[in-house]
């Protein structure tokens, strides 16, 4: 079954927590990776990485260059998820 | 009809000694932040690099080579004259032809045969395993492979994704016949659909027109470029699935490792490779990217060597290796250290 926006953001904030140390609070839909976050392009590798696995989506390369903030990746796997 | 006649050579082959070279001029992260808005900090958390041997213009791509040759020739207890083959892995001597492996073989007196290897920083694994069956097949009883790289001639210094990386060096092993098995077969392959992941920023023949801003009207390059996260998700995660199939295909566990190797392109993906390969605690790992920089084709050789040397790893013990680099290329084998 499809994961609603607010589940995708949990699931992903715990991610992000566990991977990059980010307090989960901290991950909301406005912050972005880079800027707010201070998660660096290695680091943001290793989110998508563990995404793809929790989510069951395929995030390439070229796609991973549009995630600046946590709504854009929250919007790519709301998009792609397997329904 | 007459039948050809076939060669056998050695049952088993391992690597019988090795040596390296490090080039004098230490470069630190303060000189490179001279070049790229940049810190200390930033390149150690992004890179684990803290310097990078840079090779003056006496230390060449053969003067480095034939010094760690002859210290892994010392140490093989094998004479240059006694080398059948020379196989040269490098990208960056700068003749397309002939190859720089002639001129090594020369320095050490063997008119084996003799020729370099186009696979970026899987080069060294390549050789390996080439002398390896060259062994067995009876083409040469004993193989100098050489890992030699001066990536300071292709260093964008302006480059903020890559001044910091590169560095310089050389790496050397002799490889011949053994009692028992000594270097495990080897899992190898290319995908040439990333061919532009790691690249240089143009081909000899097209070279641009100078900039004219460009103090000396001089071109600047080719430099070696590469998509640091496409790079970086193939090497920390699918580069593990090749270990894992190295290990399985010389029918050990990674338990069994007494070091593990990697190709020194950054220590971010060397630790990523040790998480995802679960890797037991007691294997020392080859971290020596800290201090030599990211050297392509020498970083296996030379930390192999620096192992040794130090210590970290036994003699006799058993090594994953695994080459992995511009083509996209990769190559990976179990083998005993000398």
């Amino acid at each position: 079954m499809a994961l609603t926006q607010e589940e995708i953001l949990a699931d992903l904030a715990d991610i992000v927590e566990e991977v990059a140390g980010v307090d989960k609070d901290e991950v909301k839909l406005d912050k972005s990776f880079t800027g707010d976050l201070d998660v660096d392009s290695l680091t943001m590798v290793e989110v998508v990485v563990a995404a793809e696995e929790k989510f069951s989506v395929k995030i390439p390369d070229d796609a991973v260059k549009d995630l600046s903030t946590v709504g854009d990746a929250v919007s790519y796997i709301l998009k792609n998820q397997a329904a | 009809m007459a039948v050809i006649k076939e060669k056998r050579g050695a049952a088993h082959t391992r690597i019988l000694g090795v040596g390296g070279y490090t080039p004098s001029r230490v470069v630190t992260n303060e000189e490179v932040c001279t070049w790229i808005d940049s810190s200390d900090e930033w390149i150690r958390t992004r890179s684990g690099i803290e310097t990078r041997r840079w090779a003056t213009p006496a230390e060449t791509v053969l003067e480095m080579s034939v010094h760690a040759a002859g210290k892994a020739l010392a140490a093989a207890g094998v004479s240059g004259d006694q080398l059948g083959a020379v196989i040269v892995a490098t990208v960056s001597h700068m003749h397309q032809t002939p190859a720089l492996a002639c001129l090594i073989a020369d320095r050490l007196g063997t008119n084996g045969a003799a020729y370099d290897v186009s696979a970026g920083c899987a080069g060294f694994c390549y050789g390996v395993a080439q002398a390896s069956d060259m062994v067995k097949a009876g083409s040469a009883e004993y193989v100098l492979v050489v890992g030699v790289e001066r990536l300071s001639d292709l260093t964008d210094i302006h480059d903020r994704g890559t001044a910091f990386i590169f560095g310089d060096g050389a790496g050397a092993v002799v490889i011949g016949p053994s009692d028992v098995p000594g270097i495990g077969p080897v899992v190898w392959g290319s995908e040439g659909d990333k061919y532009g992941a790691i690249t240089q920023t143009f081909a000899w023949n097209e070279a641009p027109e100078p900039e004219s801003e460009a103090e000396d009207g001089a071109v600047r390059g080719p430099f070696l470029q590469m998509e640091g996260q496409a790079v970086f998700r193939w090497a920390s995660y699918q580069m593990a699935e090749v270990s894992v199939k190295a290990l399985e295909a010389a029918g050990i566990t990674a338990a069994d490792l007494e070091a593990f190797i990697p190709h020194q392109a950054n220590m971010r993906i060397t630790d990523r490779l040790v998480k995802v390969l679960g890797l037991p605690e007691h294997v020392p790992v080859a971290r020596t990217i800290a201090e030599f920089g990211n050297n392509s084709a020498a970083t296996i050789p030379m930390a192999m060597e620096r192992m040794l040397e130090d210590g970290s790893a036994p003699h006799g013990g058993l090594a994953l290796l695994i080459g992995f680099g511009a083509g996209l290329v990769y190559a990976a084998q179990v083998v005993t250290l000398p």
